[in-house]
C-alpha cells in the first residue's frame, strides 16, 4: 500500500500504511498525551489519554491503536478531549496514594507531569486511599503499589523485551494488582532475571531502585526502544 | 448419516411415541424447585398404574411460566399444572383423560401463553433435551441437510441477510452482514463461536434455551460454519450453568455419533467440530474480544476494535461470534425461508425476541413475542402487571447496559429503534419490572455497583470511573451530596461513556443517565441545600477489599 | 486602590507553606505596602475578622477545629486559596487515611509506640477530636484558587498574590501546577 495522507490538527501529514495515528502524529511533531504507551512495547490501549476525534464522528478513537487511513481528519486536543484527559488523570490521582512530596519519582514522574501539563489544579473525586503494600523483598528493586497506575508497561517490558514474564496482573477492576510470578514476594521469584527493564519502563514511582530516596528515581525510557531497534534492525542507535 | 437416515429416525421416534404424555420441566428453574423428584414420582406412578405403554413421561425443557414451577403439562389433554409437588404424581396420572387434577391446574390458555409467539422456543418444553431423537422427530437437523444439499454458502448468507435477523446478544448488529464479512475474509482457518456467557443480572434466556433445546443451537452453528467456511466452533458457557453445560456435552456427543457434526458431517465433504469452553463467570468475558482471549487461555481482557473478530479473531483467524438466540433462529429461517421470517416483527426489527420478565410482576418467566409488540402487552397482559394492584413505575431493559422506561412510555413498541430513542436498549432480553415503591437512584446504584465489580480494570475510565460514580450515587442516596456532586456525576458519566475501551464501560453510565432523564427529581430532591461546610463527615463509602 | 485585606491560616500541615511565604523575603515589604494582613498564625489574633478579601489556607482538614475554622474562613472571605499540597490534595497529612479511621491512628501513636504513660489524649475543649478521615480543603468548602507545591516555591505564591492584588485572575500553568 502506498503512503497515506491525512490531516492532523489541520496539518497535512503523510504516513506509512502501518502507522497509527499516534506514530504519525509524533513524526509530524504533534504531541498526543499517553501513559500506557511506550516505544518498544506493544500498544495496550488502556489509559485512554490518547483518545482523539476523527472527522465528525462522535466516537473517540485511541491514537495508539488506531491505524491511519487515507483522508482521515484527526483532532487531538479539542476542549472535550482535554476535559476528558483531566478527568482521567484526576481519577488516577484519587485511585491510589500518590503523595508526590514523598515519592522517589518526584520530578521524574509521568503521571505528575501529565497532571500539570493538562492543568489539573485539584481532584474533585473522593480519594479512595486504599491500604496497599510495598514489596521490597527483591534485593535490587522495589514495588510500591500505592503509586501504580496499572498501565502494564512493566508487564509488557518483562514479557516482550526480557522474555521472562515475571510480572502480570492479578484481580480485576479497582482491585487489580501487579504480581510477580504466582503472587509471591518479588524477591522469591524464580523467573525474575533482575534486568530492571520494568523499572525503566514504569512511568511513576511504583517501581524503583532500592536505596533511592525522594526524587532520586530517574528513569531511562529510551532503553527499551534502543534494545528493540538493536534487535530488529541491528542498529546501535542511542 | 444422510437425509434418508434422518427421516427414518424421525419417523421411528414419532411412531414410538405413546398416545398420552406427561411433560415435566427439568430446566434449572424447576429443578431447583425439586422437579427431578416430581419426574421420578410421575414415572413411578405411571408404572404403578400399569400405563407404561400408554403414557410416556418426558423430561422436557422450560415451560416458560417459571414462577409457578415445578411445571407439568399433559397431552393431549392440554393441562398445565403449577407448583407440582412430588406427592401430586398419582393424582396427575389418575386425572389423565378425565378432567385432570383440579388442585394444581393452571390456565394453559391464559394471556401469558396465548399472546406469546414460538419461533426460538417452539421446541422448549416439547423435546427432551437429552435425547436427540426427540429433536429430530420435530424436524430437527433438516435445515442443516437442506443447506448442505441445496444451497451454496453465499446463498445461505444471502438468506440470513434477507431475513433481517439482527444479533440477539445486545447490540443488534445485522447477522447477515457479519456472516458475509467472515465469509469474505481469508484465513487458514475460520471459527464459529457461540456466546453463551449471559452475564446480565436477571437474564436467563440463553440458559433456558440451552437447557431445553441444545440441538437447535448446534444446528444453527453448523449452518453458520458452512456459510462462512469454518471447520471448528466453540461454545463459551459460563461455569454457573452446569446443567446447560452437561446437556450441551450430551448433545454434541449425540450429534457426533449420528454423524451430524464432526468429520464429513451429514455425508458431505465438510467438517465441523464443536468444543465447549467454560468461563469463570466474569461479565466482561461476554464481550467478544475478551471472550476470545479467554478461549485462547489468556486473561479475559477486551482489546480495542478494529480489528474486529470477523477480520482477526481466534488465533488471528476470521471468527464469527453470535449469541445463542441468534443461532437458534437460523434453522427456522432456513426451513421456512427469509420471507417468512421477515414477515414477523417491524420494518427494521424482524422476528421474535425472548425476554426474561422478572421483578415486581405476577408472571415471571420466559416470554417470546414478535418484535414490535407493545411493552405494555409484555408486562401487563403477559406478565400480569404488579401483584396486588400495585402500579408499574418503570421497566428496565438491557441490564447494566440499558435503561429504565417509565410508565408513561409503556405503549412503546419493543424494537431496537424505539427502545434506543427512549434511552434504553434491547439488550439480550432481561426485562425487570419496577413498581411505585422503587427508588430509582438505588436502581442506578445497583447496576453501577455491578459494573464496578465486573470491570476488568484494563482501562481507567471504567476501572476508576465506576468506583467514583458508585460513590457519588451513594452520597446522593445518603443525602450528603451537593449540587456540584450531581454535576460531577453527569460529567463523569459522559466521560466514562465516551472514553472507555469496551462496551462494559461505554454503557455502564446508561442506567444513571436514563434514571436522570425520567426521574431527575429523585436525585435533586436529595441534594444538600448548601451551607458553608459541604460534606457531611462520611467514612469511605465503598471499601476496597 | 483599596488595600487588600489578606489572611492566612493553617490547618493540618507542617507550617512549611508559611515558611515558604516568609521566603518571599524583601517582597514582603512590598506586600505590606499593598495589603493589610488581618489574620495569620504569625500574629496573635484570636478571632477571624470579617470582610477579608483573600485567605490562604495551608494544611488539610483533619480535626473538628479545622472544620470550625474553615466555616469562619469561608463565611468571611471573598476568595479562598488552597495553599500547598496538604490543602490541595491532603498530601502527607492524609497518609493516615489508608488506615481507615481515626482510632487505629491514635492507638498506634499513643499506645503502641508510647514508652511512658500510654493513653489516648482526650481532653474536651483542649484537644480537638480527629475526623475519621483527612480531607483536602475543597472537599469541605468552596475553594477559588489552588497553589500546589510541598511547599509551594516563594515565586509561585508571589505570582498569585500579585495577580490578586492587581485584581486579575491568578492563573498557574504548566510546571507551576506541579504537586510535590
Ligand atoms: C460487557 C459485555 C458483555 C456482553 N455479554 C454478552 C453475553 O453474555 N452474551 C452475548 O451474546 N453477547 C454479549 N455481549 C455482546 C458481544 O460482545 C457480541 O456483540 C455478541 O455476542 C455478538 O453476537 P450477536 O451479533 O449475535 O448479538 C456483551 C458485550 C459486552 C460489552
Ligand atoms: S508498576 Fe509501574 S509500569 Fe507497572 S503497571 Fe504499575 S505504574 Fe505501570
Ligand atoms: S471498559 Fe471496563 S471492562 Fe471494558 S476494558 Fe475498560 S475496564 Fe475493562
Ligand atoms: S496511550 Fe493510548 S490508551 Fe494509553
Amino acid at each position: 500500500m502506498a503512503t497515506q495522507t491525512l490531516t492532523i490538527d489541520g496539518k497535512l501529514v503523510t504516513a506509512r500504511p502501518e502507522d497509527t495515528i499516534l506514530s504519525a502524529s509524533k513524526d509530524a511533531g504533534i504531541d498526543i498525551p499517553t501513559l500506557c504507551y511506550l516505544d518498544g512495547l506493544s500498544a495496550h490501549g488502556g489509559c485512554r489519554l490518547c483518545m482523539v476525534e476523527v472527522g465528525s464522528q462522535n466516537r473517540l478513537l485511541p491514537a495508539c491503536t488506531t491505524p491511519v487511513r487515507e483522508d482521515m481528519n484527526v483532532s487531538t486536543s479539542t476542549p472535550r478531549l482535554v476535559e476528558y484527559r483531566r478527568m482521567i488523570v484526576a481519577l488516577l490521582l484519587a485511585e491510589r496514594n500518590h503523595v508526590c512530596s514523598v515519592c522517589v519519582a518526584n520530578g521524574h514522574c509521568e503521571l505528575q507531569s501529565m497532571a500539570y501539563a493538562l492543568g489539573v489544579t485539584h481532584v474533585r473525586f473522593e480519594y479512595l486511599s486504599p491500604e496497599l503494600p510495598v514489596d521490597v523483598s527483591h534485593d535490587r528493586y522495589g514495588m510500591d503499589h500505592n503509586r501504580c497506575i496499572l498501565c502494564t508497561r512493566c508487564v509488557r517490558a518483562c514479557d516482550q523485551i526480557e522474555g521472562a514474564h515475571t510480572l502480570d496482573v492479578m484481580g480485576r477492576g479497582v482491585n487489580s494488582r501487579i504480581v510477580a510470578d504466582m503472587n509471591q514476594p518479588w524477591g522469591d521469584s524464580v523467573t525474575c532475571t533482575s534486568c530492571g527493564k520494568c523499572v525503566q519502563a514504569c512511568p511513576t514511582g511504583a517501581l524503583f531502585r532500592q536505596g533511592s530516596t525522594v526524587a532520586e528515581m530517574e528513569k531511562d525510557r529510551t532503553m527499551l526502544q534502543f534494545l528493540v531497534t538493536a534487535r530488529e534492525k541491528k542498529q546501535w542507535l542511542v | 448419516m444422510d437425509l434418508q437416515d434422518l427421516r427414518e429416525l424421525a419417523e421411528k421416534e414419532r411412531r414410538s411415541q405413546a398416545p398420552r404424555s406427561i411433560r415435566c420441566c427439568v430446566a434449572a428453574g424447576c429443578t431447583s424447585a425439586n422437579s427431578m423428584a416430581v419426574l421420578d414420582n410421575l414415572q413411578q406412578a405411571v408404572q404403578d398404574a400399569g400405563l407404561k405403554d400408554k403414557v410416556h413421561v418426558s423430561p422436557v425443557g422450560c415451560l416458560r411460566l417459571c414462577c409457578e414451577g415445578p411445571l407439568v403439562a399433559t397431552d393431549p389433554d392440554g393441562h398445565l399444572y403449577h407448583k407440582v409437588a412430588p406427592g401430586d404424581a398419582e393424582a396427575i396420572v389418575a386425572g389423565l383423560g378425565n378432567g385432570g387434577f383440579a388442585a394444581r391446574r393452571g390456565d394453559a390458555a391464559s394471556p401469558f401463553f396465548a399472546l406469546q409467539a414460538s419461533v426460538v422456543l417452539d421446541n422448549c418444553g416439547h423435546v427432551e433435551p437429552e435425547r436427540i431423537e426427540t429433536y429430530i422427530a420435530r424436524d430437527g437437523y433438516t435445515a442443516l441437510f437442506k443447506v448442505l444439499r441445496e444451497m451454496s454458502p453465499p446463498q445461505v448468507v444471502d438468506e440470513v441477510t434477507r431475513s433481517g435477523l439482527r444479533g440477539r446478544g445486545g447490540a443488534g448488529y445485522p447477522t447477515g452482514v457479519k456472516w458475509s464479512m467472515v465469509a469474505k475474509n481469508q484465513g487458514d482457518r475460520k471459527f464459529v463461536v457461540c456466546n453463551a456467557d449471559e452475564g446480565d443480572p436477571g437474564a436467563f434466556m440463553n440458559r433456558s434455551l440451552l437447557e431445553s433445546d441444545p440441538h437447535k443451537v448446534l444446528e444453527g452453528m453448523a449452518i453458520a460454519a458452512y456459510a462462512v467456511g469454518a471447520s471448528s466452533g466453540y461454545i463459551y458457557v459460563r461455569g454457573e450453568y452446569p446443567l446447560a453445560i452437561a446437556r450441551l456435552k450430551t448433545a454434541i456427543k449425540q450429534a457426533g455419533r449420528l454423524g451430524l457434526l464432526g468429520t464429513h458431517r451429514c455425508n458431505s465433504p465438510f467438517d465441523f467440530r464443536i468444543d465447549i469452553r467454560i468461563g469463570a463467570g466474569a461479565f466482561v468475558c461476554g464481550e467478544e474480544t475478551a471472550l476470545m482471549a479467554s478461549i485462547m487461555g489468556e486473561r479475559g481482557l477486551p482489546t480495542p476494535r478494529p480489528p474486529y473478530p470477523a477480520e482477526k479473531g481466534l488465533w488471528g483467524c476470521p471468527t464469527l461470534i453470535n449469541n445463542v438466540e441468534t443461532f437458534a433462529n437460523i434453522p427456522a429461517i432456513m426451513r421456512q425461508g427469509a420471507d417468512w421470517f421477515a414477515g414477523i416483527g417491524t420494518d427494521s426489527s424482524k422476528g421474535t425476541k425472548v425476554f426474561c420478565v422478572t421483578g415486581k410482576v405476577k408472571n415471571t418467566g420466559l416470554v417470546e413475542v414478535p418484535l414490535g409488540t407493545p411493552l405494555r402487552t409484555i408486562v401487563e397482559d403477559i406478565g400480569g402487571g404488579v401483584p396486588g394492584n400495585g402500579r408499574i413505575k418503570a421497566v428496565q431493559t438491557g441490564g447494566p447496559s440499558g435503561g429504565c422506561i417509565p410508565a408513561q412510555h409503556l405503549d412503546t413498541s419493543v424494537d431496537y429503534e424505539a427502545l434506543g430513542q427512549l434511552g434504553s436498549i434491547m439488550g439480550s432480553g432481561g426485562m425487570i419490572v419496577m413498581d411505585e415503591g422503587t427508588d430509582m437512584v438505588d436502581v442506578a446504584r445497583f447496576f453501577m455497583t455491578f459494573c464496578m465489580d465486573e470491570s476488568c480494570g484494563k482501562c481507567i475510565p471504567c476501572r476508576a470511573g465506576t468506583v467514583q460514580l458508585t460513590h457519588l450515587l451513594t452520597r446522593i442516596i445518603d443525602k450528603v451530596a451537593t449540587p456540584q456532586d450531581l454535576e460531577l456525576l453527569e460529567s463523569l458519566c459522559d466521560m466514562v461513556k465516551n472514553a472507555s475501551l469496551c462496551g462494559l464501560g461505554q454503557t455502564a453510565p446508561n442506567p444513571v443517565l436514563s434514571t436522570l432523564r425520567y426521574f431527575r427529581d429523585e436525585y435533586t430532591s436529595r441534594l444538600r441545600a448548601g451551607g458553608v461546610v459541604r460534606r457531611a463527615l462520611a467514612l469511605p463509602l465503598v471499601s476496597l477489599s | 486602590m483599596a488595600r487588600l485585606r489578606l489572611a492566612t491560616t493553617w490547618l493540618g500541615g507542617c507550617s512549611g507553606c508559611h515558611m515558604s511565604f516568609l521566603d518571599m523575603d524583601e517582597w514582603l515589604i512590598d506586600l505590606a505596602r499593598m495589603a493589610d494582613i488581618v489574620y495569620t498564625p504569625f500574629q496573635d489574633v484570636k478571632k477571624f475578622p470579617e470582610n477579608v478579601d483573600v485567605t490562604l489556607v495551608e494544611g488539610a482538614v483533619a480535626n473538628r477545629d479545622h472544620l470550625e475554622q474553615l466555616e469562619q474562613v469561608r463565611a468571611h472571605s471573598r476568595l479562598v486559596v488552597s495553599f500547598g499540597d496538604c490543602a490541595v490534595t491532603g498530601n502527607v497529612t492524609a497518609m493516615r487515611n489508608p488506615l481507615g479511621k481515626a482510632e487505629p491512628v491514635l492507638r498506634r501513636s499513643y499506645i503502641e509506640l508510647a514508652t511512658v504513660n500510654p493513653q489516648i489524649p482526650d481532653e474536651a475543649g483542649i484537644v480537638p477530636a480527629l475526623l475519621e478521615r483527612v480531607y483536602p480543603v475543597h472537599e469541605m468548602i468552596r475553594v477559588d484558587y489552588y497553589i500546589p507545591g510541598c511547599p509551594p516555591p516563594a515565586d509561585r505564591i508571589r505570582h498569585v498574590l500579585e495577580e490578586l492584588i492587581a485584581g486579575r485572575e491568578p492563573k498557574l500553568e504548566g510546571a507551576e501546577l506541579k504537586f510535590g
